[in-house]
């Protein structure tokens, strides 16, 4: 797997080329239980790191999922209308939520690498 | 006392157990000052009978609508409800239950809800509606905020054939929310034209059919207009049963529709507990308000019926809610749905033709008064008519006479300079004899 | 699937237990039937009514007519009632059982109530006739007033919002609107963080951003940590007291005259009001305005999910902003203020605000308080506060032992345990609350409040006998005991014996199916 780094939010990020794809952690999918639904941002939309991204929703809850970095929405996941429970099955591969281009590639430095965040995950409990 | 089973036996052994000598023991964390030494000042206790008596008094000081002849509409309207629903809706197992939080145990609310939702949902035209709001003017309000998020836009315009109560609550709750309201002028004739009001900032276009003066319009060019503009169309229906003879609201085009469902199933209560219709288009439903029955299966594989899509509520979303909304009128809700399965397609149907054609001959008898004209080319139970002076007194003189006989507009457009209207409704429960003796009563009074 | 399936033989998930040993024909079981829709049943022709002949004309519609089929099932009467009747079998009620939900405040609802409600002075009389002639149901309405503003100790109030969460937007729009009249409307509304969703979600309705306020390990409100937060920015502050864990905020008066002190206000959600009511006004304490929630303490029933009433009490410097319409009492009888002319008419300063709904209020709901008030009086609507309060400690008391409390008491009228009894069980909260359904009770509020893991909120109110409560006691007693001792299966796949297993959510909420619709097209798979 290629270089994928985590937020203590439990978002993941992986790097390829220009482009990054975020989604949520296998962690964070278990918390949530069943994912039932997911609001993707829009495409073209212009997101902070840390600003609101998405909303990713469960039968008894819903959680804001915040963008790591600062860039540009270019893709959103199309198959997570029909199939939210992709993000159960595949929450750190196809599961993915969006990809974005970066304004700042070297914010990911900044970010827990997956030793890091398994890590903080032990931790957490 | 009846409704407090402890003796003080009871309350002794339940003290001992807690291990506290008395019960002020138990409100220790109370500022002492703020702990009431007696009894606030109202009277004691009462037995059923001397509470009767009071209450009887009271209510004894009304005049009730079916002791006189009736034309009061203007948003409520006075139907017959057959003896079965209000016999059903005070089984306890209706009247005592709380929201079906546990669906397992809950299944009558819930099946009832789901088949609710669907009778909204055929009688508007729509696709889907929700489990009821309070009211008619709260579901409209909510429907303003709805089309802002969906278009997110903040205009919205309002006919000036909108319900002034209505109005009124879509401006409150709009004025909080930095909402911008444009709204016609109230439109007695029905002649009003909207679409210049309409460009490619306005969320949503909000009309009442029929119009809280009767018309009736087609409003199809209408909601063509909306769309080009990508704005929503609103409409507000007040007299459900009117759906039972009207083209549906959905069938003209509504993105949304509003509603009250008052008339089936719900006396008229001096103004509530009434109920909200809310309906929209399913691609709408995530950002649809208020409660929403859904149906699934259980661990045996059977059908049943839970609450769902919860997590646009405020038990959940708390701040990022779609709405405050934390009840439905439910009871007001299982007596529409009874109501309704009594009446079945061809008793609803009927049921509206016959409020019209008595709302036809009441409005032939008023335009034989001299100085009596009616506005309507078109209404279904309710039109309005011009007096050859201020509406308010006539009605007055009319109540003193034991005629209840419609409302004059100035009572809710008080600086409109409307004060000769007076709206008049008539139902199923409107008699021949009825009519005439307001016929005779207006003429005379009139003379 | 059809709608009357066959019962199937024990359920997945644990011993499924006696209820599936015999298989019917029919797909009932005794007493519990299984129902389809309306849309399922009915014949073209059948009717409910018998309305009389129609022969005219639909000259008046405009062209309008609706023409097709609306698609209503026909049905005739022993039909319908026999529908609504086995529906009705399959929910629990307050009649039931006792309902333990905290702070719903499931107390019995009196049939007086109901009587007195359905006369027709009260029930047939519209909101728009002349005034003249509702002079009783403006008296009514008074009368209601009168008596809530004496509990609370507040001297105004606002009867027209329909619920509760309405009455909290009612308030919300008051204070901002008190302060616009300053000429600053102020930014933020302070809420606990162990407040009902409604609270957040009201402010933001007003216009207002929530600035959340930690509590302490005792449960209250942290009183320093609010001081530090309070400053000119603040509109105002939404506290519940009794708080969601069921306890008194001891400090209530120190919050009150903190939040004063930077001119800002304090509005209580009455949820639980119940705790208090004849014994404590929430006037004494410095709250500035409360809403109650008659179908809670005073009684009105709860119908399934509604209709409520939400009456809001405010001090006097908060009235003039108070929502149309109101009524006043003067020389001449009663009258109502429905619109900002007849309010500038009546030169009383009210500047309202706007208006919450239609017409005036629930006026249903108020005729069933005032019943419940005045078969009570004052006496006995303070023996209610002390004998709800006594009931909860009561709970805890006996359950202490086996369950663990989330705060150390004494509580107020709810008692709110913590799943730390359960640890090490493999049973959740969600677990043990189905297996009382199995027992046959409805399960306490679970998950709430958010800042208890795993919290059981439980309130017997006023109505429980202490025998009910014993059944209800030694029934914990032993599922904890149950849980203990390793049967997490029995919980897992309960409930077994009510109408329904648990309900699949998850596919609920993934495909919605929101109504019945005419024919079923073929479904994709999954």
């Amino acid at each position: 797997m290629s270089d994928v780094r985590f937020t203590k939010d439990h978002e993941w990020v992986r790097l390829e080329g220009d482009t990054a794809t975020i989604g949520i952690s296998e962690y964070a999918q278990e918390q949530l239980g069943d994912v039932v639904f997911i609001e993707l941002p829009t495409v073209g939309a212009d997101v902070e790191a840390g600003g609101d991204a998405a909303v990713v929703e469960s039968v008894k809850a819903a959680s804001e999922v915040y963008s790591p970095v600062l860039g540009r929405i270019v893709e959103v996941n199309d198959d997570l209308e029909a199939t939210p429970g992709l993000v159960n099955e595949s929450a750190e591969d196809e599961g993915w939520f969006w990809r974005m281009e970066l304004s700042d590639p070297d914010e990911l430095e900044a970010l827990m690498t997956a030793k890091d965040y398994k890590a903080f995950l032990e931790g957490l409990d | 006392m009846r409704y407090l089973p402890h003796t003080a036996q009871d309350r002794r052994a339940m003290l001992q157990t807690i291990g506290v000598n008395s019960v002020d023991d138990l409100f220790v964390d109370v500022p002492r000052s703020a702990v009431l030494a007696k009894p606030v000042d109202l009277p004691d206790h009462a037995g059923e009978l001397a509470v009767e008596r009071t209450l009887s008094k009271m209510a004894a000081r009304n005049v009730a609508a079916g002791t006189v002849p009736f034309f009061v509409g203007g948003g409520a309207y006075r139907h017959h409800v057959p003896a079965a629903v209000d016999h059903l809706i005070q089984r306890s197992e209706f009247l005592t239950a709380y929201t079906p939080y546990q669906p397992e145990i809950s299944q009558g609310t819930l099946q009832v809800l789901f088949e609710f939702q669907t009778q909204v949902a055929l009688l508007t035209g729509m696709e889907v509606a929700n489990a009821s709001m309070y009211d008619g003017a709260t579901a409209c309000a909510e429907a303003v905020l709805m089309a802002n998020r969906l278009t997110r836009r903040r205009r919205a315009v309002l006919s000036g054939g909108l319900h002034p109560q209505y109005r009124a609550v879509v401006e409150t709750q709009s004025r909080f929310l930095d909402g911008e309201i444009v709204a016609a002028a109230p439109d007695a004739t029905g002649e009003e034209d909207l679409l210049a009001l309409i460009d490619d900032e306005t969320a949503c276009v909000v009309v009442q059919n029929p119009t809280f003066f009767g018309h009736l319009h087609d409003l199809r060019k209408l909601a063509e207009v909306c769309h080009a503009n990508g704005a929503l169309l609103v409409v507000a229906v007040t007299e459900t049963v009117s759906l039972g003879a009207v083209t549906s609201p959905g069938a003209m085009g509504a993105d949304i529709v509003v509603g009250e469902g008052q008339s089936l199933g719900n006396a008229l209560n001096f103004g509530g507990p009434y109920l909200g219709l809310f309906a929209t288009r399913e691609k709408f439903v995530r950002q649809m308000p208020g409660r929403l029955c859904g149906e699934t299966v259980d661990a045996d594989g059977r059908r049943g019926f839970v609450l769902t899509l919860s997590t646009r509520e405020q038990h959940i979303r708390r701040e990022k809610a779609t709405s405050n909304i934390c009840t439905n009128s439910g009871l007001c809700s299982l007596a529409f749905t009874i109501h309704l399965s009594l009446l079945g397609e061809d008793g609803f149907r009927q049921l509206a033709a016959l409020n019209h054609a008595r709302a036809c001959e009441a409005a032939a008898r008023l335009a034989q008064i001299p100085g009596v004209s009616v506005l309507n080319n078109s209404f279904f139970n309710e039109f309005t008519v011009r007096l050859p002076r201020a509406a308010a007194g006539v009605v007055d003189t009319l109540a003193e006479r034991g005629v209840l006989a419609g409302i004059p507009v100035s009572r809710l457009l008080p600086a409109a300079g409307l004060d000769d209207l007076m709206l008049v409704a008539a139902t199923e429960t409107t008699t021949e004899e009825d009519v005439a003796a307001f016929g005779d009563a207006l003429a005379e009074v009139l003379r | 699937m059809s709608a009357r399936s066959q019962a199937h033989s024990a359920g997945r998930g644990g011993d499924g237990g006696t209820r599936d040993v015999v298989q019917t024909h029919s797909g009932h079981r005794g007493l519990q039937m299984e129902e389809p829709l309306i849309f399922e049943m009915g014949s073209p022709g059948r009717t409910g009514v018998d309305l009389p002949p129609v022969t005219t004309t639909t000259g008046k519609l405009g062209g309008l007519q609706r023409r097709g089929e609306i698609g209503l099932p026909a049905l005739s009467e022993p039909q319908v009632v026999r529908h609504y009747v086995r529906l009705s079998q399959k929910n629990y009620a307050i009649d039931s059982g006792l309902y333990p939900l905290g702070s719903c405040t499931m107390k019995h609802n009196p049939r007086l109530n109901e009587k007195i409600a359905r006369l027709p002075g009260f029930s047939d009389v519209h909101p728009l006739q002349p005034q003249s002639t509702v002079q009783g149901a403006l008296e009514l309405i008074d009368t209601v007033a009168h008596w809530l503003k004496t509990l609370t100790g507040l001297p105004a109030i606002a009867m027209s919002p329909a619920a509760g969460a309405h009455g909290e937007l009612c308030g919300m729009m008051t204070i901002r609107s008190a302060h616009e009249a300053r000429g600053n409307a102020r930014k933020r509304i302070l809420v606990p963080d162990s407040a009902h969703g409604t609270n957040p979600a009201t402010a933001v309705l007003c216009g207002y951003a929530v600035d959340p306020v930690p509590s302490l390990p005792n449960g209250r409100i942290d009183l320093a940590a609010l001081k530090a937060k309070l400053d000119d920015d603040v509109a105002g502050i939404m506290l519940t007291n009794p708080n969601t864990c069921g306890l008194f905020e001891n400090e209530i008066i120190e919050v009150a005259e903190a939040v004063h002190a930077v001119g800002a206000y304090f509005y209580c959600d009455g949820a639980n009001f119940n705790a208090i009511v004849g014994k404590v006004r929430p006037g004494d304490l410095g709250i500035d305005i409360m809403h109650l929630n008659l179908h809670k303490t005073f009684s009105t029933p709860h119908g399934g999910g509604g209709p409520g009433s939400g009456p809001v009490v405010m001090t006097a410097e908060l009235a003039p902003y108070a929502p149309l319409p109101y009524v006043v009492a003067g020389p001449d009888g009663f009258r109502l203020i429905e619109t900002p002319a007849d309010q500038e008419a009546a030169g009383d300063g009210g500047h309202a605000y706007g208006r919450m709904k239609s017409f005036h209020g629930q006026m249903g709901m108020f005729v069933r308080a005032l019943a419940y008030m005045m078969s009570h009086g004052a006496d006995g609507l303070r023996q209610v506060a002390e004998d709800a309060v006594l009931n909860a400690n009561y709970v805890l008391a006996r359950l202490e032992d086996v369950m663990t409390p989330a705060y150390p008491g004494p509580c107020m009228h709810e008692v709110l345990f913590d799943d730390t009894f359960l640890k090490d069980t493999g049973v959740t909260t969600l677990d043990f609350a189905k297996a009382m359904i199995d027992e046959g009770f409805h399960p306490m509020t679970v998950y709430f409040p958010l800042i208890v893991h795993g919290a059981m909120l439980t309130e017997p109110t006023e109505s429980e006998s202490k025998e009910s409560m014993d059944v209800f006691i030694d029934t914990l007693r032993a599922l904890a005991a149950d849980a203990k001792a390793g049967n997490a299966a029995r919980f897992a796949g309960a409930p077994y014996l009510a109408p329904r297993r648990r309900l699949d959510e998850t596919r609920a909420a993934r495909n919605p199916r929101l109504r019945w619709t005419p024919e079923a097209p073929a479904e994709a798979a999954e």
